[in-house]
């Protein structure tokens, strides 16, 4: 009976992450229209879109970093509060206070303070491993410099090994490219790239179209909705390019409109 | 089993892991020593009054008049019974603030101090009033301080729900709040002073603060807010930090932000109601804010930030106590702050890590080796211009004032400043001729900032796709704070791809006087 | 004096007080400076203090002049340490309004004798002893408080009528205000000296501590109130008129309910505000809480019985024998209504004469058959424009289309059929009615 259909079809899906239907509002207005969205795994995902697109967004609703109107996210078939410790964040370099009284080492330390647990200290073994990673990213001779001393490019490099540190399966960027200078963000790249080698799913929000086809093999080109997802090859054409940077859907906007009332 | 569900539930499981592994500093070495200290000084809080409490001069004594000697003794050694009561009490109080304020002031929250204070006063009231009526001791200190807290939470949720429904933004928020908790308190206040259950004055001291009359079990109460302050901060100091510098990575690594900021905010609270009645409730607030700002411009490592504003709140409680002491009519509570505010004043200027004084000493020294440096560059590729146009064998000619001021557009004054010092490092000579000449040093320095240069225009205009013409005033910024190690990274990157480059690059753009003199000007 | 004219006289400064701060307060809290209010009101004790000492008199020009100083250099040195020192706004305020403060409060004490000024009084001020202190006018015993105060009302009213664009454009935008020629720090420190003089003609009413409620509270409810500036303005300021009618009434009937005496005009003044505030965010119209759930409610109600008719439309579609006892089973567990919103949506609906009760369950009327095609109509509609735009699995294409059926009105439904062309059939092979 067709009403049933309305309960939609339940997904057993096992992809890394796997989003259904998911709608996200601020302030009730929708501004990401129900994105349904399994990632492959072990592939690097460029996320692109317009400004106002919706990427950020999408990224931190599947992180519970803001509340989805609806919809919800697995990550290998079970609820993402069960499986953070597979996912690992890379947030908006802008979302710091980078005057903050601490060095690029204390930064990476973070990324283990979820597997340290309550109000246990850091220890030599966690510094260590920071050190690595602060390592893998060219940073270990800034280790002990304060984080505003650091230049845009070694920032984002220092939150990349935040990340890194986290040993995830899944690695969300948000714009890890974004006001770096283009010898960072080759050694970002090549680093996603090796991530990804090693079978982990790699979503990154990305802006610049020139080096999309050169950096992903999977991408979702967004705008308010999901225009095209699928390997870089099938879906980087201009007619999906003219649909996703053509203009917002007017009509979208006035139905969100229309809902926020 | 990687699942985690509730951290809380977890902790046990954790802690038999973690049996195999040695867990060195449980705590950051500042705030073990911090914690030392605290437990340290309770013991000179002394248990009952001595004989002396009269040599004390009264508040009341309005003579204006130096200490003599033995008075400033008396204090400074803590003999008197009241002296080391106040001195103590306030110690311990800068202590808590010092430590909790540091998370508020990263969390950029500064003012919720400010109406977490002002907040408390209707529960004083209110809790004066219940304890009153049922028969008891309507001043009773640990009431008074527990219907403080409960208010004080009440209005710090007010603001998270005013936040959280309305448009209002967190100033407005902090404002409505603040001052209706206020109103309400003032008129409790009113209402108790007239009502016929006894002694009500004094209830005004949580406004003002009676620091000059603390007692032992005050001074042993604020200790305790100090040990318990610090302990905690010290068993949650990764959590907290976390959260002040990162909340969304927080929340993503699955921490209870709200939790872990309720907790914060129901220690400023608890700091708060302690300190009320000590230094009073408007200049409690400045213990919460000022020790952290003044911190923050000594260092840039949080656990030492947080011992230093830690040291500074305490060490203005103790000296603000002993002036206030020594000094008649000196209103104590004012006086910490206004110590604290030099302190922070002191900091601003001096601190080493962000001081207004060592910043511009860095920023001069920068200048004028950016101005030497420019300096030799200008006479080096003068000398390379006119080397194509000499005959070889001439000796090189000198560069005259004015051919300097041809190259590079630097005021009068400015260029005879850069010559001399050129001249007095031994980098150049004045020649007979009234040209300048390299010396020796000066040749192969010109050399190295010349080779820095070029090899950075050529990484500029092969790596970063930036047009020739502009590489010049990119490498001008840059070139100068070049690390060795960057110089040393640039160097074998550059040499693999251009191996015949020589010793100093050929420049990627002309460098004829006009143009480096149009490039000069940016 | 009688007992009546002193209470007018207490409301009336009351009034006068509160209609000063609240007429800046819309600004400060436009301009989220509200803090600074609270951080002004605190500062200018030294100004007072000294003012006392230059002139050791109470009047009034020298503590404006003295508060209006201590007004600018408190916005001064705030701006000087967040930027010099790179301190956090707010926390700069909190050093600079503390440790003037201190230091007003040391002048005080240490000159006791030569001011006579308590603190106690500047703090929360004595609006009850307001007036006894009369200057004759017209054979009329006038409290000096009043002069002050209307006197200062007016500097407020009028500099705000003349600058009213220039505070606008640099409340909403400074940059804005700034590329068009204004000068928005120029505007930012008329409003300190304004705010720094507003809270002095005030003290003696509300006390410094209590002006800032008056600032703040008229204006942030006015705010939840109204989209607009100028009517936020006369909301704010009949706000602060009820705060001081109703806080100086609240200050002598209410403790008499307990049996208790009297209290403070200026603190009730304050909780007066707050319980308006309270109000507004609860049931103001557009932004209130209540509102908002109430809006909800009646929203699902209407989803509820677009639905009904919906499903109903369906079931005559897609079954020949018509089973429409389905119907509240539907509600219930596909949609997951509650008891209350199916009842008052099907009562509305057979009201409306759209549905009717047949022997199997509920049936559509003709009335209700022609709305639940438009319906439909937009629920398909949606359905193919969704599938044209979104990739989505085709099964997915219902629960977004559920959703804008019930937001879309004539306007939409025309661009959504220009844009998905007019098409016949639905994605899932159905007719578009």
């Amino acid at each position: 009976m067709k009403a049933s259909q309305a309960i939609g079809s339940e997904h057993s899906s096992t992809a890394p992450v796997s989003i259904h239907d998911m709608t996200v509002a601020y302030h009730r207005k929708p501004v990401l229209w129900d994105v349904d969205f399994d990632a492959p795994e072990g592939k690097l995902i460029g996320i692109i879109g317009p400004n106002g697109a919706g990427k950020s967004t999408m990224i931190k609703a599947v992180l519970d970093l803001i509340p989805k109107a609806s919809g919800r996210v697995s990550i290998y078939g079970k609820p993402y509060k069960r499986q953070r410790r597979l996912v690992a964040y890379v947030p908006q370099r802008e979302t710091v206070d980078w005057d903050f009284p601490v060095h690029a080492l204390d930064v990476v330390t973070m990324g283990r303070y979820g597997q340290i647990g309550w109000c246990k200290p850091v220890t030599r073994a966690h510094k260590d491993q920071a050190m690595a990673a602060l390592e893998r990213v060219g940073m270990a001779d800034y280790a002990r410099r304060q984080i505003s001393q650091l230049s845009g490019g070694q920032q984002q490099r220092v939150f990349l090994a935040r990340a890194l540190v986290q040993e995830a399966q899944i690695y969300f960027m948000d714009e890890p490219s974004s006001g770096v200078d283009a010898a960072t963000e080759k050694a970002i790249i090549t680093l996603l790239q090796d991530l990804r080698s090693s079978n982990k799913t790699v979503l990154v929000v990305h802006h610049d179209l020139q080096t999309v086809s050169d950096y992903f093999d999977y991408l979702i080109l967004l705008n308010m909705r999901i225009v095209a997802a699928g390997s870089t090859r099938d879906v980087f054409t201009k007619e999906n390019l003219h649909k996703t940077y053509g203009g917002r859907l007017t009509l979208l906007d006035e139905a969100a409109q229309a809902i926020a009332r | 089993m990687r699942a985690i569900l509730n951290v809380w539930g977890c902790a046990g499981m954790r802690k038999t892991q973690n049996l195999s592994t040695p867990t060195r500093p449980y705590f950051h070495t500042p705030i073990l020593s911090l914690l030392f200290l605290i437990v340290v000084t309770l013991f000179f809080v002394p248990v009952q009054a001595e004989a002396e409490i009269d040599s004390i001069r009264s508040i009341t004594d309005t003579r204006l008049q130096m200490p003599t000697w033995d008075q400033l003794i008396r204090v400074l050694t803590l003999r008197d019974y009241n002296t080391r009561v106040v001195v103590l009490g306030t110690l311990f109080l800068g202590s808590a603030s010092g430590v909790i304020g540091t998370f508020m002031f990263l969390r950029k929250r500064a003012l919720v101090g400010d109406a977490a204070s002002h907040a408390a006063l209707p529960g004083i009231g209110l809790a004066f009033i219940v304890m009153a009526s049922v028969g008891g001791d309507g001043k009773y200190l640990p009431g008074l301080l527990l219907g403080a807290f409960i208010s004080g939470l009440i209005g710090m949720g007010f603001i998270l729900l005013i936040r959280h429904f309305t448009r209002l933004k967190e100033d407005a928020a902090l404002g409505i709040v603040l001052s209706v908790f206020f109103g309400l308190g003032i008129s409790i206040l009113g209402v108790i002073q007239k009502m016929n259950i006894g002694h009500a004055a004094g209830l005004e001291s949580f406004i003002y603060g009676k620091t000059a009359s603390m007692l032992a079990q005050d001074a042993y109460l604020m200790g305790g807010a100090a040990l318990v302050v610090t302990l905690l901060c010290g068993l949650l100091f990764k959590e907290f930090s976390l959260l002040c510098f990162d909340q969304d990575f927080a929340c993503s690594q699955g921490w209870p932000v709200l939790f872990l900021d309720t907790l914060i905010m129901a220690l400023v609270v608890a700091v708060t109601v302690m300190g009320l009645q000590a230094v009073g409730l408007i200049l409690m607030v400045a213990l919460l804010i000022i020790p952290p700002a003044a911190a923050r411009f000594w260092t840039h490592h949080l656990y030492k930030m947080i011992f230093i504003s830690a040291a500074i709140g305490s060490a203005s409680g103790l000296l603000g106590a002993a002036l206030s002491a020594l000094v008649p009519r000196l209103p104590a509570g004012a006086i910490i702050v206004l110590i604290t505010s030099s302190i922070f004043l002191m900091s601003l200027v001096f601190g080493p890590a962000r001081g207004v004084l060592s910043r511009s000493i860095e920023q001069w020294t920068l200048n004028r080796k950016v101005a030497s440096q420019h300096l030799l560059r200008a006479m080096y590729e003068w000398a390379e211009i006119h080397k194509n146009t000499q005959k070889s064998d001439d000796p090189l000619k000198g560069m005259t004032i004015r051919d300097l001021f041809g190259v590079r557009s630097w005021s009068h004054k400015q260029l005879k400043r850069i010559l001399l010092r050129a001249q007095r490092q031994g980098m150049i000579y004045r020649g007979g001729d009234r040209t300048y000449h390299f010396t020796e040093n000066g040749e192969w320095q010109s050399k190295r900032v010349v080779r820095n240069h070029r090899l950075w225009e050529l990484y500029l205009v092969t790596h970063a796709d930036i047009a020739p013409s502009h590489v010049d005033r990119d490498a001008d910024q840059i070139e100068h704070v070049l690390e060795r190690s960057m110089v040393d990274k640039l160097e074998k990157l550059l040499l693999s791809e251009h191996p015949n480059i020589g010793v100093i690059p050929p420049s990627p753009h002309d460098i004829g006087s006009k143009g480096l003199k149009q490039r000069s000007r940016k | 004096m009688t007992l009546m004219s002193l209470d007018i006289w207490i409301v009336t400064t009351g009034v006068l007080s509160a209609l000063s701060c609240a007429l800046l307060g819309n600004f400060l809290v436009l301009r989220r400076m509200s803090m600074m209010g609270d951080a002004i009101s605190h500062a200018v004790l030294p100004g007072l203090a000294v003012a006392f000492l230059i002139t050791s008199s109470r009047s009034n020009m020298p503590m404006f002049i003295g508060a209006g100083v201590v007004g600018v250099l408190t916005a001064l040195f705030t701006q000087w340490i967040h930027r010099v020192g790179r301190v956090e706004q707010g926390a700069a305020m909190g050093v600079v309004f503390t440790t003037l403060f201190a230091i007003g409060l040391i002048i005080i004490v240490q000159a006791a004798d030569a001011v006579d000024l308590d603190p106690g009084c500047v703090l929360y001020g004595a609006i009850e002893l307001v007036p006894l202190d009369t200057a004759p006018f017209l054979g009329l015993h006038i409290p000096r408080a009043v002069w002050t105060l209307s006197l200062v009302f007016l500097v407020n009213v009028l500099l705000v009528i003349l600058f009213y664009k220039e505070l606008k454009i640099s409340s909403f935008d400074e940059d804005l205000a700034t590329t068009l020629g204004l000068n928005a720090s120029c505007m930012h420190y008329l409003l300190m000296i304004l705010v720094a003089i507003t809270t002095v003609a005030s003290f003696e009413s509300v006390g410094s501590i209590l002006v800032i409620a008056m600032f703040i509270v008229p204006g942030a409810t006015a705010y939840l109130l109204t989209d607009r500036l100028h009517i936020m303005i006369g909301v704010s300021l009949v706000i602060g008129i009820m705060c001081a009618v109703g806080g100086h009434i609240a200050a002598v009937r209410l403790p008499a309910w307990w049996g208790l005496p009297d209290t403070s005009t200026a603190g009730m003044m304050a909780v007066v505000g707050g319980l308006l505030f309270f109000v507004a965010l609860i049931a103001s119209p557009r932004h209130g809480v209540a509102s908002k759930l109430l809006h909800r409610f009646w929203l699902s109600v209407r989803i509820t019985r677009e639905d009904v008719l919906g499903i109903l439309y369906r079931i005559e579609e897609f079954q020949p024998v018509r089973n429409h006892g389905v119907v509240p089973r539907i509600l219930r567990d596909a949609k997951q209504t509650g008891p209350v919103i199916r009842w008052l949506a099907l009562a509305q609906l057979m009201q409306a004469g759209k549905v009717k009760k047949a022997s199997s369950g509920i049936q559509l009327t003709s009335k209700g058959r022609v709305h639940a095609r438009n319906l439909i109509r937009t629920h398909r509609l949606w359905e193919s424009y969704i599938e044209k735009h979104f990739v989505i699995p085709i099964d997915h294409l219902h629960a977004p289309a559920e959703r804008l059926e019930h937001v879309t009105d004539p306007d939409m439904q025309k661009l959504l059929l220009e844009k998905t062309t007019n098409p016949q059939k639905d994605p899932h092979g159905k007719n578009i009615p």
